[in-house]
């Protein structure tokens, strides 16, 4: 199995975290970065884009988003029945899930890189349709016995947001300028990207390690949901690759997006709309359970999975 | 000099940064002339706000602005925040030259 040493610098964060280091990375360092990085994945989405039919890609993206939609259906009575968490709480997190994480996602292009596997370059289209239904269904679950709900300040905050407008703004740069267009820029946006990616990870583990906190707040059964939930949605999301026709490493980018937890979008947009839901419970899980889960662990075995599935397909 | 000071009201509000937006609008909403935002970071009863990333970060608003404004805002904030949002806000009196601006 392949290492990916970008997921080191993670470690690296994670351990000057928890021994309390004086390594700090400044805020603004933070959104330079973020902001680099969602612009780059746009980008190269954008231009992978142009090189494929967009009325195939509209026919796969509805089965996607149809699919992807049921990771918080499911998602929402396990954490009210099983977790015996509240409505509030039960819905924000099953949004978590049901959006998506860019990071994780550029960390599993990154491996699949490196183990050499192609994969279809404008699944970028699915991380940007991904971002934001499953909020709103969040809203729509947390609400559904009554409370009021500021609706356009959501609705807002979701598509004004930056991951939105950078992802998609990246997108159309990329796919109007193309692969010839963009050529100047690939020094800053595709040769820098996976330096830039590691520096991100390093802040990433400060962040985590400064979170562990609230795992003990979260309790055994949102511990036990934040590992099998990603699993049981790459699973889905491996099938739903095969269904759409994907190539392997594309159907391993699509479980890795079906398994990821949103730790930037959801938690703004739930602040927002779902107020009276902890936000430590559900960035405790995405943030301090998943996402180290499926950086470490949950990418290969999706690899696994989706090379073992292919293989009993054909 | 100092017989142009005048009393003043100064309200901070130190509360997660996702509200920024929405106190700027409600503070306008209900009087306030201006108001001044800083980023803060800090550890109380929700924890450490170190304000490394955007879910763990903190601002500090000020409005300087005359009583009744001051009351009718906390008023505000009290009810429409405090319950399920990271917040504290007091009020505190202040010396101001150009008493008509605030």
């Amino acid at each position: 199995m392949p290492f990916e040493p970008v997921i080191l610098f993670f470690a690296l964060g994670l351990v000057a975290g928890v021994i309390r280091s004086d390594l700090k990375i400044p805020g603004v360092l933070y959104e330079s970065l973020s902001i680099f990085l969602l612009l780059a994945i746009g980008l190269k989405g954008g231009i992978e884009l142009a090189k494929v039919p967009l009325s195939s890609v509209a026919g796969q993206a509805a089965v996607v988003l149809a699919a992807a939609l049921l990771i918080p259906l499911a998602a929402f009575p396990v954490l009210r029945r099983l977790v015996g968490l509240s409505r509030a709480d039960a819905a924000s997190i099953a949004a978590h899930y049901g959006s998506v994480s860019v990071v994780t996602f550029a960390v599993a292009g990154s491996f699949l890189a490196r183990s050499g596997v192609d994969a279809e370059g404008y699944l970028v289209v699915f991380l940007v349709l991904l971002e934001f239904p499953a909020l709103i269904l969040g809203v729509i679950l947390a609400r559904r016995q009554g409370g009021n709900t500021q609706w356009g300040r959501l609705l807002h905050e979701v598509f004004s947001g930056k991951s939105i407008v950078l992802l998609l703004g990246g997108l159309i740069i990329g796919w109007v300028a193309g692969a010839e267009g963009i050529k100047p820029l690939d020094r800053l946006f595709i040769d820098l990207f996976k330096g830039m990616l590691a520096f991100f990870l390093l802040e990433m583990g400060l962040v985590v390690a400064g979170r562990l906190g609230d795992l003990r707040r979260a309790g055994i059964g949102l511990a036990a949901f934040a590992i099998l939930m990603p699993v049981a949605a790459g699973m889905l999301g491996i099938g739903t690759g095969l269904a759409i026709g994907l190539s392997t490493g594309g159907t391993v980018m699509l479980a890795t997006l079906f398994a990821s937890a949103s730790y930037i979008a959801a938690p703004a947009a739930m602040r927002i709309a779902v107020p009276e839901a902890n936000p430590a419970l559900s960035i405790g899980a995405a943030l301090g359970i998943t996402f180290p889960f499926n950086l470490l662990a949950g990418i290969p075995l999706y690899h696994w999975l989706a090379t073992q599935a292919r293989s009993m397909t054909s | 000099m100092s017989s142009s000071l005048h009393i003043r009201k100064l309200l901070t509000i130190i509360c997660e940064s996702t509200l920024e937006e929405d106190i700027a609008e409600a503070l306008a909403r209900h009087g306030a002339r201006g108001h001044t935002v800083t980023d803060a970071r800090g550890r109380g009863t929700h924890g450490l706000r170190d304000g490394s990333w955007s879910a763990g970060a903190n601002v500090r608003i000020e409005v300087l602005c005359d009583e009744a404004t001051a009351r009718e805002l906390l008023t505000v904030l009290e009810h429409d925040y405090f319950a399920d949002y990271y917040m504290v806000a007091f009020l505190s009196d202040v010396q101001v030259l150009r008493p008509g601006k605030f």
